[in-house]
């Protein structure tokens, strides 16, 4: 072994002991959710005419398309029942890894863990070398034991296999690319941000290439998560596509470690430079800003060219409902107008939950601070418990409103465009801001988990990912109505928005408070955590 | 403080702890890793909520009267972490405001004093460097009370000279200043009274002179004779005899019978050293010899662990 990857080993065995819990609840996780789908797939369309039914409205339907790709075998009850899972899945097993890589490379890195470490027998290489190691162990654990829990659950192994196997290949390519992203920049913080935004810039390509007819358009092709649906699991089973993430890997990992060859520990490729000598931050709500603004300008942008391309493609809703069943049924339902609201409804929501991801991970900034050391040092200070709390708190509810008046601004503009409809800029963003008190909601919840539980924030991505399987697919597990109710996002009021949704507004808004108010009681009395 | 108790689950970090400073003294607090000085200054400042016992700071409750109270102390955390992105001098600006102000002139001189760069990343700061961000920050407020944990960790000694005068110039205006440390000399230094702390007690207080009563001198001397039984005499340890030279530990009550042995031997040279605070963690935290070496002094009860059974040696809390 070359003295670089001196240690490897030690580092592997330490994160495997550090992800003790976290891992196994993923992977089981996953693998749970497979099997209830491949098994609750095959009551829902007991017969191929329910089956070529269901795919034939859900290929028509643009913001299906749009959100979870296309169907390509209308026959398969495999490739109908994970519609859900080759992209939209695809992308949160992404995140989980780049959260896995990053953790373990430059989050390390960061607060100076390796320094610690590197005083030993460790080689350059072997904090990146480990990390890569056991997220490949985890995603091809996760990947078989899908393609098991598939099989399980009655549909094809082949099929199963395919489709393990492509989550598993997917999983490992994100895992480079935070590997690449976790030496360019000095922070952990900037490292994740910046391998999220490629997840999301990939899941958009492939989005617009699916909605190219016939068939997905080179676009498709130019994203790892568009490659994981091009396998075709369970309608062609196309293994040679396998290869293109593995040749991704090949290019991103070397590429990595020759990065990491040209830095010294700690740094990013570019040099620190000077910054003023004095300081104009005047205060703990000044100082929230400074240290969040840039993740939110981040999020802004994102918002905005999400949310115009989103809103472009409302145009599209009901061409492509050509037969003259689908036209009486749109009629029936009130007409293109409804069937359009429905379509943007649907995006909105969507917008909804993204911005409450938002506001937990500003939020999620009261625990970062004090797990750091720095709210001991601002609470030595004649600042408040509570108005520190706020500082950030305040900050997150703000940038949870902001993009949610972007995201309904910039849909509404990219329909109004698309369908010269200058009305739709107005309807949009009403509705995008009744997003707001459920985001509100999820925002804080993260300040209770603050106030009573610190050690769980990471917990609260766990409850809002909870809310989002259980939106998402709620209704194929059975899921009782009341867990169902849990969600805020289920009360929000959809487009047309009138003055019907205000008591569920209302109630909203009271709930956010109440948890908000039981989260700073928790935080007054609680010990500032060492 | 009086009969503090400070639980984190089943450990119990702070264990029926007095602790009571004057105003206008510089105070030292000394223990070893672990000991809870940390944990003491914490509650002080309120960041963490006693479980039992009375705490009283400039007159005003910790838990309750934060900003009040924090308005009127400075503190420098013992683990001092600033925002990588932000600079030196940011931090020092943003700490001032947030305490009601600082002086420009007082925070111009000690950055000069302390040789600090104000306009670097705080992620390019060695240890010693965020330690100085954060002792220009406190130093440069008007506070009455001065809460330093471990101030000096990473300083070299030069800068550790600087701090001493820094120290000095605060008691000289009349504020009160708590210094932990584990670094005896700095505290022998500096410090008017010390408090030991050990295992979540304090288990010494007092000026240095009356501690001084606790410890040992060693002394090492050159005689034309060596007189049999010194290793006899009262208050008298660990003789080491070669040749014409004596070494021994001594009681401070021994010492006068001691000298006079060696004066009437014939003696050519001596050399003692004082008792340094050392001597008072060895015999303390040193390992076996707790509970004799306190029988004499002033009723401790080091490692006795009976409840109650501290005295309360000086002040009053």
């Amino acid at each position: 072994m070359p003295d670089t990857l001196a240690g490897t080993g030690v580092l592997i065995r330490l994160g495997l002991r550090r992800d003790r819990w976290l891992l196994p609840f993923w992977i089981a996780g996953f693998a749970l959710v497979t099997y209830s789908t491949a098994v609750a797939g095959a009551e829902l369309y007991p017969d191929t005419a329910s089956r070529v039914e269901a795919a034939t409205a859900l290929n028509a339907t643009a913001s299906m398309v749009a959100l979870f790709g296309r169907i390509y075998d209308p026959t398969s009850i495999g490739a109908l029942s994970l519609i859900k899972y080759t992209a939209f899945m695809t992308a949160i097993l992404a995140v989980l890894m780049v959260v896995l890589v990053i953790r373990h490379t430059r989050g390390d890195e960061e607060s100076g863990r390796l320094e610690l470490l590197g005083g030993g027998r460790l080689g350059r290489d072997a904090p990146l070398a480990s990390a890569l190691t056991i997220s490949l162990g985890a995603n091809l654990v996760l990947g078989l034991l899908a393609a098991a829990a598939l099989a399980a659950g009655g549909l094809p192994a082949a099929g199963s296999l395919a489709f393990g196997l492509g989550w598993a290949a997917t999983g490992m390519a994100f895992s480079a690319v935070a590997g690449l992203a976790a030496q360019l920049t000095a922070s952990a913080r900037a490292a994740t941000g910046l391998s999220i935004g490629f997840i999301a810039v990939t899941y958009g390509l492939r989005a617009v290439g699916d909605l190219a007819e016939p068939g997905p358009s080179v676009l498709s092709w130019l994203s790892p998560i568009g490659w994981n649906q091009q396998i075709r699991a369970f309608a062609g089973d196309r293994w040679w596509v396998l290869a293109l993430p593995v040749v991704l890997c090949l290019v991103l990992v070397p590429a990595a470690f020759a990065l990491r060859a040209r830095r010294d520990l700690g740094a990013g490729l570019r040099a620190e430079r000077p910054g003023p000598s004095a300081g104009s931050l005047s205060g703990v709500w000044d100082l929230a800003v400074r240290l969040q603004y840039r993740v939110l300008l981040a999020w802004a942008v994102a918002f905005v060219l999400f949310g115009v391309v989103i809103g472009s493609l409302a145009s599209n809703v009901g061409e492509l409902l050509n037969s003259p069943n689908a036209q009486d049924l749109i009629r029936l339902l009130g007409g293109r107008e409804a069937l359009t609201d429905a379509f943007l409804a649907a995006e909105i929501g969507i917008m909804g939950v993204l911005a409450a991801a938002y506001g937990v991970s500003a939020a999620n900034h009261l625990r970062s601070e004090e797990s750091a050391g720095h709210t001991e040092a601002l609470l030595g200070t004649a600042t408040t418990r509570i108005r520190w709390a706020s500082s950030h708190f305040v900050f997150a509810l703000a940038g949870v409103a902001a993009l949610l008046l972007l995201a309904g601004a910039s849909i509404g503009a990219g329909a109004a465009f698309a369908m010269g409809e200058a009305a739709l800029v107005g309807r949009s963003t009403v509705a995008a801001l009744a997003q707001v008190p459920a985001a509100w909601v999820v925002t804080s919840v993260a300040l209770a988990v603050f106030g009573w539980a610190p050690r769980l924030a990471g917990a609260v991505w766990g409850f809002l990912l909870a809310l989002v399987a259980l939106g998402e697919f709620g209704v194929l597990w059975n899921a009782p109505e009341w867990l169902m109710d849990l969600s805020p996002f289920r009360h929000s009021p959809l487009l047309p928005v009138d003055s019907g949704g205000l008591p569920a507004l209302a109630a909203l808004i009271v709930a956010a408070a109440a948890v908000a108010a039981l989260g700073y009681a928790g935080w007054r009395r609680r010990d500032l955590a060492a | 403080m009086v009969g503090v108790v400070k639980r984190f689950g089943s450990v119990t970090a702070l264990d029926g702890l007095d602790f009571d400073v004057a105003a206008g003294e510089v105070h030292g607090f000394l223990g070893p890793n672990g000991s809870g000085k940390s944990t003491t200054l914490r509650l002080l400042l309120g960041l963490l909520r006693s479980d039992a016992g009375s705490i009283r700071v400039l007159g005003l409750d910790p838990w309750r009267d934060v900003a009040a109270l924090h308005r009127r102390l400075a503190y420098v955390p013992g683990d001092v972490a600033l925002w990588p992105n932000l600079t030196g001098g940011e931090v020092i600006d943003l700490l001032g405001r947030l305490q009601g102000g600082q002086d420009r002139a007082r925070r111009a001189r000690f950055l000069e004093l302390f040789e600090l760069d104000p306009s670097k990343k705080a992620r390019t700061y060695s240890k010693g460097n965020r330690q100085k961000v954060a002792l220009v920050a406190a130093l440069a407020t008007d506070a009455e009370l001065f809460l330093l944990d471990e101030p000096t960790s990473g300083l070299d000694p030069l800068m550790e000279d600087a701090f001493r005068g820094c120290v000095r110039e605060l008691r000289a205006q009349g504020r009160t200043v708590v210094l932990s440390s584990h670094i005896l000399s700095e505290a022998e230094a500096l410090s008017d009274r010390v408090s030991i702390i050990r295992a979540g007690r304090v288990v010494e207080t007092g000026p240095l002179e009356q501690l001084r009563h606790l410890t040992r001198t060693a002394v090492t001397a050159d005689v034309a004779a060596v007189p049999p039984g010194l290793d006899l005499l009262p208050g008298v340890h660990d003789v080491v005899v070669t040749d014409h030279r004596v070494s021994a530990q001594v009681e401070p009550a021994g010492l006068g019978p001691f000298l006079h042995a060696l004066a009437s031997a014939g003696l050519h040279a001596l050399t003692s050293q004082p008792p340094t605070l050392e001597d008072l963690f060895l015999r303390h935290y040193g390992a076996g010899n707790d509970v004799d070496v306190d029988a004499g002094a002033a009723g401790g009860t080091v490692g006795a662990g009976v409840d109650g059974a501290v005295p309360r040696r000086s002040g009053d809390a």
